[in-house]
């Protein structure tokens, strides 16, 4: 695995260790997920043990250990959504996809995930895929996502991956804790 | 009709843009904010009796008053856009929307107590969101609302934006401020509250997007005006976001003390296909279930609070007749032991335990006993945890089981 972009991800935050949340989610952006080789290099270049660094890792939902789909397709089971169906469609993606929630199928193309309350509960029952939402889901709604999913050949292009903006101020300045 | 106030510029084409803003008689109140001394406008923000809309509704100008004033200590200010509270929508609407409105109020803020540093700490799936406050940010630079010496006053702020990672304790103060730091985001001890020892140690005064939109319309329109709308003690416009088995799911401003039933048949359109309505939670997840014979509740902290529940962030899921509360309820649970940090045991363990005991009782497998069981449990989590989480999970549940006590019963029979 190319993992190139690592220091120079971290090089965008000067090896700050309060900055190691956002080098991770640079991280995942760019490769959909945690490789272990990378939480290495980013340990050594905070000069923190790689345990900080799992620590963190662990600790937040959005980061994953394991390799994810090109689509990620998640289903939000918060109160709201659950009350106008949300269940049924994650059910409906689950057959559709042939994976369970939690699972990445094996041409690596679908992650599926179940998750909590994604705050756009007026549009519920909602399903995000790759962060885009899809509002006012039904079963044949949810069908027809993953076969048009499905339909578009070979490459899909990446994963609408927003650009992710950097803090508009440096912290320099900034009182470091244990210093 | 109630004037909005903090959506006034919602719906308005580029109402995120400067330049709307800007036509729409924004940053007019910072001047005027910046022309007053720090003491000055914490005694408006007192008089005004804001209180805070994240959920706890602590009296803003009190908790303002708590930083210290010696302009030699460093000070910070975070802006909470870590909204996770499941069936809350609000604040992402205001910082999508109206960017400036919550910066505005961040500057006046920061300057009524000192701080020349502010941090957004934003939840890691609002991406539009995240966006727009970088371009905000951006602009307001540019145009000299923010960084040295801000509108010639002498007064300078640097504000910057940090992504969450999907932790919903991370919406939690103390929380975030240690996830600001770099670190997991467990909930810190208190005392020392962040106002003595916040973010790097520093007194750190942490507000609510809502909360902070609210500071331009004080400074601008003047405490009493402010004090006039809503109740005696809940006063001031609430955003209550309505979502659930209504015809008309949104965000709808009004004054605090609006009736439940106002908000659920006036403005969100009434229940989906005209069902009886069976429960509705009336501020977030966490708050406990309200019955059809409380419609008639007034929003607002202190009736919310007789009521047996809590205005929480005013987000209102409306159940309609037909839904079974059994499994409603296991997914409350569930979230609550998907989210509980594990630092403390009462809530770690507990809450798991609620989860793996309503999920047996959801799908036919429940034991004779197991009701007194989940009562213990919230017995056993109520009062008991480090943090609020754990009062926020067991609380839904008791009061679910008291409610619909003969459906879970049926459950243990067969599941339904």
């Amino acid at each position: 695995m190319n993992l190139d972009k690592v220091p120079e991800i971290i090089a965008r935050y000067g090896a700050d260790k309060t900055a190691s949340l956002a080098i991770l989610q640079d991280i995942q952006a760019e490769y959909h997920y945690l490789p272990r080789a990378a939480l290495e290099v980013v340990a050594r270049s905070l000069e923190v043990p790689l345990s900080h660094v799992y620590r963190m890792a662990t600790f937040f939902r959005s980061f994953s250990l394991n390799p994810r789909g090109e689509y990620v397709v998640k289903v939000c089971l918060g109160t709201a959504c659950h009350v106008r169906g949300g269940p049924a469609i994650l059910d409906t993606m689950e057959r559709e996809l042939g994976i369970k929630a939690g699972d990445t199928s094996e041409d690596n193309k679908y992650t599926l995930e179940a998750v909590r309350c994604v705050g756009a509960c007026a549009l519920g029952p909602v399903v995000l895929v790759n962060e885009h939402p899809h509002g006012n889901m039904t079963r044949d709604e949810a069908t027809k996502l993953i076969k048009q999913l499905s339909s578009q050949e070979g490459a899909v292009q990446a994963p609408e991956e927003t650009p992710l903006p950097r803090a508009s101020v440096d912290l320099t300045g900034v009182p470091r804790p244990g210093k | 009709m109630f004037e909005k106030v903090l959506l006034r510029n919602a719906g308005v084409p580029g109402s995120e843009r400067i330049d709307v803003y800007l036509s729409r008689g924004g940053y007019q109140a910072l001047p005027q904010a910046l022309a007053r001394t720090p003491a000055e406008l914490i005694d408006m923000v007192k008089r005004s009796g804001l209180r805070g809309r994240g959920g706890a509704g602590f009296p803003s100008g009190l908790k303002w008053g708590f930083m210290p004033t010696d302009p030699a200590i460093t000070k910070y200010v975070c802006v909470n856009t870590d909204e996770g509270e499941p069936g809350t929508f609000k604040d992402r609407q205001l910082v999508e929307q109206d960017p400036h409105q919550v910066i505005e109020g961040v500057i006046i803020t920061s300057y009524a107590v000192g701080a020349h540093r502010a941090f957004v700490y934003i939840r890691g799936e609002f991406f539009d969101g995240m966006k727009r406050w970088v371009k905000a940010i951006a602009d307001a630079y540019e145009r000299g609302y923010l960084g040295r010496d801000i509108l010639g006053s002498g007064y300078g702020l640097d504000l910057s934006v940090h992504r969450g990672a999907g932790a919903y304790i991370c919406g939690e103060e103390t929380a975030m401020i240690e996830s600001l730091e770099g670190k997991r985001g467990q909930p810190r001890k208190k005392p020392p509250f962040p106002a003595q020892a916040g973010l790097f140690g520093r007194p750190t005064l942490v507000h609510n997007v809502e909360t902070l939109c609210n500071v331009p319309h004080i400074v601008q329109r003047g405490p009493e005006w402010y004090a006039g709308i809503g109740t005696p003690k809940s006063t001031g416009p609430k955003i209550f976001c309505v979502s659930g088995h209504v015809n008309r799911p949104g965000n709808y401003e009004l004054p605090l003390g609006a009736p439940l039933r106002e908000i659920i048949f006036e403005h969100a359109g009434g229940v989906r296909g005209g069902r009886a309505i069976k429960a509705v939670i009336p501020g977030g997840s966490s708050t406990p279930m309200l019955t059809p014979d409380q419609l008639d509740t007034p929003m607002d902290f202190e009736s919310l609070a007789q009521a047996g529940s809590m205005l929480g962030t005013g987000a209102v899921i409306v159940i309609g007749e037909g839904t079974c509360m059994v499994d409603v309820t296991r997914r409350i649970a569930r979230f609550f032991a998907h989210e509980s940090c594990g630092y403390c045991a009462p809530c770690r363990v507990g809450t798991r335990r609620l989860a793996e005991t309503l999920e047996r009782v959801e799908t036919g497998q429940g034991r004779p006993g197991d009701l007194d069981l989940l009562a213990g449990l919230c017995e056993g989590i109520q009062g008991r945890t480090f943090c609020p989480l754990g009062d926020a999970a067991a609380a839904p549940v008791r009061r679910s089981l008291e409610l619909f006590r003969g459906e879970f019963e049926a459950h243990i029979r067969s599941a339904c």
